[in-house]
């Protein structure tokens, strides 16, 4: 098991977290950032649309050296993925962030509701797994 | 323009991050979350290298009066544990565990042109715009 290029993985992702708070004073919390720019009101959308681009274009750097790090292998029905979905979209936006602005931005300013919001959803996560994994074969 | 310019670069690195770090195989993600079958804890060391990064980081951050480029943080002030939080993450655990997908990888994983992330972003955007709906 190689957990050198996990923890390289995840020093890169915090990296960029810091980056935004030092230069842009912004928590870096994805479903945050999407959700910003649903609003209607007129808060400057600008720097989130010019980051989720960033996401994807880092995508395309990924895809190009390592095609493989975009491997599927779940045996997932589209339904069970389009309800995954509005779980994720409307859950993060209810909880006040995901795995990035609660998972590492509040976990690394010891926040604690970002250590509940954590430690709750890491919870859930591995009660799903362990349905479909154990009581339903792996298939959902 | 500047602040956008660094979100798109902050949006680059934490992509490629991503990348390196498995958080874009759902497979792994959920091999992570199967703490009592074939466990895989390679993410708990993805975790430790973004919150060492962070937690030192932005200690020393958040020592200057303001950001390099805006006049001041913009932090959350939420101090309480309330029902929200708690249902919200209730919520988005079984969708993660669902899919294998949080948001960051499931749109990174669009530039894969594949169309489990595809209807699993979608959904997501979904689901958030329904969150801004019905919001008090």
């Amino acid at each position: 098991m190689n957990f050198l290029t996990p923890f390289l993985g995840g020093t890169l992702i915090g990296f960029a977290s810091l980056l935004l708070l030092h230069f842009n004073g912004r928590i870096l919390g994805i479903s945050g950032i999407i959700g910003g720019t649903l609003k209607r009101n007129s808060e400057s959308k600008l720097w989130r649309h010019a980051f989720l681009l960033g996401l994807i274009v880092g995508g395309f750097f990924i895809y190009y050296f390592n095609p493989l790090a975009f491997q599927f292998t779940l045996n997932r029905s589209y339904v069970s993925l389009a309800i995954a979905g509005l779980l994720v979209g409307y859950g993060t936006r209810l909880g006040g962030g995901c795995t990035s602005g609660h998972g590492v931005c509040g976990m690394g300013r010891f926040s604690v509701r970002s250590i509940a919001a954590t430690t709750i959803f890491m919870f859930f996560g591995a009660l799903t797994v362990f349905i479909i994994n154990h009581f339903l074969g792996g298939q959902i | 323009m500047k602040t956008s310019a660094v979100s798109f670069v902050c949006g680059i690195v934490f992509a490629v991050g991503l990348g390196i770090s498995g958080m874009t195989q759902p497979g792994v993600v959920t091999a992570f979350l199967d703490f009592t079958g074939n466990w895989n804890p390679s993410l708990i060391f993805v975790m430790c290298g973004a919150i060492l990064v962070y937690s030192v980081g932005s200690r020393l951050t958040l020592r200057r009066a303001k950001p390099v480029l805006c006049e001041e943080f913009d932090l959350p002030s939420a101090k309480k544990i309330d029902r929200r939080l708690v249902a919200g993450s209730i919520l988005f655990g079984i969708g993660w565990g669902l899919a294998g997908f949080c948001p960051g990888p499931a749109i990174t994983s669009l530039a894969s042109i594949q169309k489990e992330s595809a209807v699993f972003a979608l959904f997501m955007v979904v689901g958030m715009l329904f969150f801004q709906l019905h919001k008090k």
